[in-house]
């Protein structure tokens, strides 16, 4: 509907009292209609409540009819449209546009030079092998999981560790990344009473609500990401960190930081160590791409196993999306190192509780999958050549996209998507950029500039390139 | 130590400890970590295999075993997996609220193809973790979003796991009477006071069918008399479907209550498993569905359902989900499912007309007709807890402390040296 029709129908909406009080209720929103006549329909695109009410004339006495009051009165009638979740609203965007040389540079997932999904060989492998194997069966899992997947994840993830050795470490199955962060949580929010915690700023999107709704009621944030140096702000960080009150919670990006791509160096997670020992805090690491975020599982797994070297107890939120390329399988493993075994009974215990409530027990067929690959010697090298072939792949992108922008003589400097690590680059383009992006070149990013390499290909790049090069020049 | 170990409830820590627990913290965070009450169900399988009796029967853990007492997979989910291979899917994130054809095929089932509120888009319809997720998210919608009492009603006694799951999603836990035991039946008048006396606007949660632990049941009129009250009351029904076909052996007539209610014009909400009647146990396959006013309000209900699963495991296991799908969209392989389904009913049903024979045979006198009234896959046997302790010690039969058994762990092969086990502590 045009912006003429609109502004029609807003002051026709003046002239019928009951719809003024209506209007001025959404006053500043824009109303939509479909027009069909006296008893036409208008929605306020903000919080999606509709009324109708006679189109003309008629001051005083219209029959204002919301739908919250609808012919079959309902309990559920206040509930709001909930906003939209970007990522999700963006690929949705991406798969609806039908532009031919459309790019989506959205959502996290792997893509191979064809700009396709990549099941990993040695998984489909394993899936017909368990599809062949009789002794199989779909009965439940303990609570916690397949043992044998939690030990080779905590395994995987710390190395030959003295926590390991002494006892004092181990895993749970969950369900992957996020699950494993709530989990988590709750065990921390409920059993031990912390409730403030701190994530990074820019962080996952999806960080403060969890621990919102597992119980924590004090979300902060710590300063990360350096829009003029394209790079960490160390110094705000550290800054932050000692202001922090004990026993908070500190979200910590194992590797890959999501989605900036910039992780401190080796110097700066000691300083950051030091001064989480000092303040008394909390380290918990979401590690959702080890081995994707250089190609090389142990030098990912450095900061997780250096924190566990300095005597920190912590968890350690694991997932298996992204390295094993099984997404909608929701495998992953929440590591937890406590500084002796006595207490890891009753933790089990309680983690068993929260679990119970929750869903029960984790799913089978992921976790079978991944316990399979991480036990068996052959097929874990065979994995690990999977892993180097993702990562080189994205640092292919990483070093072709920071060329063509040198080529083009882009204004600004591009240093940082070589310089930043794993499968997102935050780009540092603007909002402005960013639209122009999508609406003009029909390439599909967040809008704070976070672009997934995964989604350029050797085909596409020059085009993102270009595309760059035009948005930075036309709204610098 | 001295002191007792306390969990720590809030951040701040009560003065008296404060020294001690300043120094039990200094070693490690989690020195007032009590330890967790331990699962009754699980202990009792835990128990169970460390027997070494030979002749001991496993009746704890509700999973459909053959009458060989192995685990059962259905010969329509391997047809269904063996297609999926063949399709070589990939691994990609599954929307938040799972796929749009899983979901309509399983409210259609519950509900019925051709049935108005899907005609019309009234159901908000999500894949759940199962049942136990499908209940947890439909908690926490209710805790948030529901104008009512945030209180649930439920029968007595339940499933033991709704309490937590409801209590964990912030809604107060309340009772109403549900089962007698002088007659190992139905409290219906009971029932029927109980719920009369519920304040106006409550959550009341019902299992739809094969009551869960006691396999009691309301009759077709009972559960309209039910329905009738609950609409005067303006009560909020929450239905509880984990039997779907394995109850009777037929999804038509398992899915009456809940196809009732909705007739009668309740708008409710309902979990679904797909645990047992697929015996898709692991791979945690549910729906959780809410009956909405308008499909506005539906589409509404659904965006929040979605943001409060993206916080909690962000989309759901794919497997499970696809194995049902496969399934319930081809007429063939439906139907073959229908038959597995039956025949796992009828093992149930079968076995427990013979529990009540050899019972007799045995020479007791106790009246046992509640062993084949009760329905599904649990019995409530009326033992009690000493009976119950005294049939695992000396017959190494184990069961849960409140006489239930799990009628699928029962086969024509172990079910004479049950009856006996059953008649000797209860004589």
């Amino acid at each position: 509907m045009s912006s003429q029709m609109r502004q029609v129908m807003r002051r026709t909406a003046l002239l019928v009292s009951g719809r003024a009080a209506w209007v001025t209720a959404h006053r500043g929103k824009i109303v939509e209609g479909d027009m069909k006549g006296a008893s036409d329909w208008q929605t306020c695109t903000a919080c999606k409540q509709s009324q109708r009410g006679l189109a003309t004339g008629a001051t005083g006495r219209a029959a204002v009819e919301t739908n919250i009051n609808s012919k079959m009165a309902s309990r559920f009638g206040v509930v709001q449209q909930g906003p939209p979740i970007e990522v999700f609203a963006l690929n949705k965007a991406f798969l609806d546009d039908t532009f031919e040389n459309k790019v989506n540079l959205g959502v996290g997932a792997y893509r191979t030079e064809e700009g396709k999904p990549w099941v990993l060989p040695v998984v489909r492998q394993v899936e017909r092998d368990m599809a062949a194997n009789e002794t199989l069966n779909h009965e439940y899992l303990p609570v916690l999981g397949l043992d044998s997947f939690s030990a080779a994840a905590t395994k995987m993830l710390l190395g030959s560790n003295v926590a390991i050795d002494e006892g004092r470490a181990f895993g749970i199955q969950t369900l992957s990344g996020t699950g494993a962060l709530r989990v988590g949580a709750e065990f921390l929010a409920r059993q031990l009473g912390y409730k403030t915690f701190y994530f990074s700023q820019p962080t996952w999107e999806n960080h403060r609500l969890l621990f919102l709704n597992a119980g924590f009621n004090d979300p902060r944030e710590y300063r990360y990401w350096d829009q003029n140096k394209r790079g960490l702000d160390f110094d705000g960080m550290i800054a932050d960190l000692k202001n922090a009150p004990e026993n908070s919670v500190i979200i910590l990006h194992a590797c890959a930081h999501n989605p900036t791509g910039s992780d401190p160096t080796q110097e700066q997670w000691k300083e950051i160590a030091n001064v989480m020992k000092e303040k008394k805090l909390f380290p918990f690491l979401d590690c959702a791409y080890q081995g994707f975020a250089s190609g090389d599982l142990e030098k990912d797994a450095w900061a997780s196993r250096f924190f566990v070297e300095q005597g920190f107890e912590l968890f350690v939120a694991q997932s298996f999306a992204k390295n094993f390329g099984l997404y909608n399988e929701r495998v992953g493993n929440l590591t937890v190192v406590m500084s002796s075994k006595e207490a890891i009974a009753p933790v089990k215990s309680q983690l068993t509780l929260l679990v119970r409530g929750m869903y029960s027990n984790p799913p089978n067929h992921g976790g079978r999958i991944v316990s399979t690959v991480l036990n068996d010697p052959k097929l874990f090298e065979e994995w690990k050549t999977c892993i180097k072939t993702m990562a080189d792949r994205i640092l292919l992108m990483r070093d072709s996209l920071r060329n063509k922008l040198l080529e083009l003589k882009t204004p600004g400097t591009w240093d940082h998507i070589t310089q930043q690590i794993g499968m997102f680059s935050y780009t540092g383009l603007t909002t402005k950029q960013v639209e122009h992006l999508v609406n003009v070149y029909h390439i599909y990013l967040l809008k704070s500039g976070r672009i997934n390499m995964c989604g350029l290909t050797t085909k596409n790049v020059e085009y993102v390139a270009k595309a760059i090069h035009d948005a930075v020049t036309k709204f610098p | 130590m001295a002191a007792p170990r306390r969990v720590v409830s809030s951040g701040v820590l009560r003065t008296g400890q404060n020294v001690l627990s300043m120094a039990v913290r200094s070693s490690s965070w989690w020195s007032n970590v009590e330890m967790g009450p331990p699962d009754a169900i699980l202990g009792v399988t835990e128990a169970y295999k460390k027997d070494t009796n030979t002749k001991k029967i496993n009746l704890g853990v509700g999973a459909y075993r053959d009458d060989n007492g192995k685990p059962f997979v259905l010969p329509s989910v391997l047809e269904a997996e063996e297609r999926l291979r063949q399709k070589n899917l990939d691994h990609e994130y599954a929307p938040i609220a799972g796929t749009a054809e899983f979901c309509k095929l399983s409210i259609n089932l519950a509900l019925g193809d051709g049935n108005e509120q899907v005609k019309n888009g009234l159901n908000a319809t999500l894949q759940g973790i199962s049942g136990t997720g499908s209940l947890r998210i439909g908690a926490a919608f209710l805790e948030k979003f529901f104008p009512g009492n945030k209180e649930v009603y439920l029968p007595t006694p339940s499933w033991g796991n709704h309490t937590p799951i409801f209590k964990h999603s912030g809604l107060n836990v309340k009772q109403y009477r549900y089962y007698d035991p002088k007659t190992c039946g139905f409290d219906f008048q009971g029932a029927l006071q109980d719920i009369a006396k519920i304040p106006d606007k409550s959550i009341i949660l019902f299992h739809a069918c094969a009551h869960n632990p006691t396999g009691v049941d309301p009759k077709p009129e009972q559960w309209k008399e039910i329905s009738a009250v609950v609409k005067k009351k303006n009560l909020f029904p929450f239905f509880d479907m984990a039997y779907q076909g394995f109850a009777s052996g037929d999804v038509t007539r398992d899915a009456f209550a809940v196809r009732e209610f909705v007739k009668d014009g309740h708008q409710i909400v309902l979990t679904q498993s797909y645990a047992k009647n697929m015996g898709l146990y692991g791979e945690r396959a549910g729906a959780f569905t809410l009956i909405a006013g308008s499909k506005d309000e539906a589409d509404r209900a659904l965006s929040q359902l979605k943001i409060l699963v993206r916080p909690m495991y962000s989309n759901p296991p794919i497997h499970g989900a696809r194995i049902v799908t496969e399934i319930l969209s081809d007429p063939a392989l439906r139907q073959k499912w229908l038959k597995d389904v039956k025949l796992m009913a009828d093992r149930i049903i079968t076995v427990r007309s013979q529990l009540r024979e050899n019972l007799k045979k045995e020479g007791s006198t106790r009246d046992w007709s509640h062993i084949t009234d009760q329905i599904g896959m649990f019995c409530f046997t009326g033992m009690t807890p000493q009976q119950s302790e005294r049939i695992t010690k000396e017959f190494s039969v184990y069961l849960t402390k409140d006489g239930r058994i799990s009628m699928a762990g029962v086969t024509s092969k172990n079910v004479e040296y049950l009856a006996h086990a059953i008649h000797q502590v209860t004589k």
